[in-house]
């Protein structure tokens, strides 16, 4: 579905920003990129849908190699929301915001009417149709661009940061509507330095550091590495965290689990 | 003593139908950590804004009520007097920081208060010492990392010796580890030199223990004030949907009548009644 072979790629020849990338997603699965700033998250998935072409190496998309394909053609699968709305947003109202795509590709007009008002809703957008995007909070511009690239259905989803300035609730809301467009098949990547976040939400995560993968696997493995996450400038989930306070081995992300350790542990059985 | 005084404010933004803060009643004192959170949209920003009286000088707009700063109403002085007293720090670094180097920046707000040239030298030097950033004196701002930028930001501001710093979301686009350089600065900046410190986050998990106080914000209304441990553990706090801490959702299940706001504080209890 998508997948590097051996891919390098320098902004400056000789300094590579991402080297010796080999990664493989299926098609509809859900998992997230951490790392430091400056790791190459970005310039990762931007390899996805063909902003960035690899010096080294392959990326292939659904089948296609990204060399060999325009970025148009790759844009209308892959929809990639960037991490500050204010570089994506230009429209005069929210709505016709989300109606630009639609339009661009070409949709029937009944069509774009009923997906713009499916996915303000959806998004909780749906009172501020008329208001100029610059007019909103920091954290409801961050959903009307996921919802300007939500609305043409691309079937991967690539969301850069997607959590900043989001209070609980949305986050949980934004979960259950990943989830949902995973259901559907989309497939969903997600840029962040949010633990937590992928803690509770996403089952797969990649960490990278100085341009490398340094891990690749579960959720529920891999942030429960506390070395592995210092070393690479992130911090334990604060569940793991209590875990290693209390020498609960092994430690977990799961609330019920290190629930009844914790209960175990104040009883004595541990 | 109160360092800032917010009586009955009630702020609508010009062309907007409803208000954005309504009815806020504030005091935060000198030397206070005070800790901001809520919903998304519920007028966390726009409260900053007061606090360095860009609203309502800058941005116009139905402004009732008063904000006291440091004596100074913001209604009848103008930002940059306000501006002397109040430092505030946005979410973006990259949008404040615009110098070509990390020392001409923090010299710029310096050079527009009109101070002679020698305090500048001793200030940016304080600041520079102060601040742990020595080594990046002659980078470019616009090629730090984004927790360095965020440091120099607060440099910049730190350098006109405001009373108070209001900061919003300054950790929203840091990695966790320079999220964590950059609050425990802030819990230093209250430590050593007495700052107040108003903290708009929504990572719980982090700043919780840190401040003195906190309150939720909600639909631009307080909803819950007091000591951090008090609102956080409410039943309020999470009907209002923040992102508890997963250390207080466990301190609730296991029934614990001690309120820890970090996983080491929590460890120490269990261990201890054990």
């Amino acid at each position: 579905m998508i997948e590097f072979k051996g891919v390098y790629f320098s902004y400056v020849p000789g300094e590579y920003v991402i080297k010796n990338i080999n990664l493989f997603i299926n098609r509809g699965e859900i998992l997230a990129i951490l790392g430091g700033n400056g790791a190459g998250k970005t310039t990762l998935v931007k390899h996805i849908n063909g902003l960035l072409k690899p010096q080294l190496g392959y990326v292939k998309v659904l089948g296609m190699n990204t060399k060999e394909v325009s970025v148009a053609k790759l844009a209308k699968q892959v929809g990639l929301v960037f991490q500050n709305p204010d570089h994506q947003l230009f429209a005069e109202t929210v709505e016709k915001e989300v109606m630009f795509a639609l339009i661009n590709f070409g949709f029937p007009p009944e069509e774009i009417k009923s997906r713009t008002e499916k996915i303000l809703r959806g998004l909780d957008l749906i009172e501020y149709k008329d208001r100029s995007p610059f007019t909103l909070s920091g954290g409801e511009k961050k959903r009307l661009a996921l919802a300007a690239v939500l609305c043409y259905d691309p079937s991967i989803i690539i969301l850069d940061e997607p959590t900043t300035g989001q209070d609980y609730n949305q986050k949980r809301n934004l979960a259950k509507l990943l989830k949902r467009f995973n259901e559907e098949g989309k497939t969903i990547i997600i840029v962040t330095h949010d633990i937590e976040f992928v803690a509770d939400f996403i089952p797969r995560c990649i960490i990278m550091s100085n341009g490398e993968i340094v891990a690749d696997g579960p959720s529920d493995d891999i942030l429960t590495r506390g070395e592995l996450l210092m070393a690479n400038k992130l911090l334990m989930p604060q569940l793991v965290e209590i875990c290693y306070e209390l020498s609960i081995n092994p430690p977990s992300i799961k609330f019920d689990v290190v629930l009844s350790k914790v209960r175990a542990i104040m009883k004595g059985e541990i | 003593m109160a360092i800032v005084e917010i009586r009955n404010l009630t702020y609508r933004y010009p062309g907007s139908t409803k208000p954005s803060l309504y009815n806020i009643n504030l005091s935060v004192d000198e030397g206070e950590f005070f800790l901001i959170t809520g919903p998304s949209g519920c007028g966390k920003t726009t409260l900053c804004k007061c606090l360095n009286g860009l609203i309502p000088n800058s941005y116009g707009g139905d402004f009732d009520g008063e904000v006291i700063v440091d004596g100074l109403s913001t209604k009848n002085h103008p930002v940059y007097i306000i501006a002397q007293r109040v430092g505030l720090v946005f979410q973006d670094p990259e949008n404040e920081l615009f110098c070509t180097s990390v020392e001409k920046e923090i010299a710029f707000g310096l050079e527009n208060l009109g101070l002679p040239r020698e305090e500048i030298r001793k200030r940016i030097e304080e600041t520079i010492a102060m601040m742990g950033i020595s080594h990046l004196r002659d980078r470019a701002p616009y090629e730090l990392s984004g927790g360095e930028q965020q440091k120099v930001a607060i440099a910049a501001l730190l350098a006109m010796k405001p009373k108070i710093l209001v900061l919003d979301e300054p950790t929203a686009n840091l990695d966790p580890f320079s999220s964590k350089s950059v609050l425990d600065l802030l819990s230093r900046l209250k430590g050593e030199f007495g700052m107040t410190i108003i903290l708009v986050e929504h990572r719980l998990e982090i700043v919780a223990k840190m401040a003195d106080r906190c309150a939720i914000l909600n639909n631009g209304s307080i909803a819950l004030i007091g000591k951090p441990e008090e609102v956080l553990y409410s039943d309020e706090a999470e009907a209002i949907g923040i992102g508890i801490p997963k250390v207080v959702r466990l301190t609730k299940a296991l029934g614990i009548k001690n309120r820890p706001l970090s996983s080491k504080s929590l460890a120490n209890f269990i261990m201890v009644r054990k």
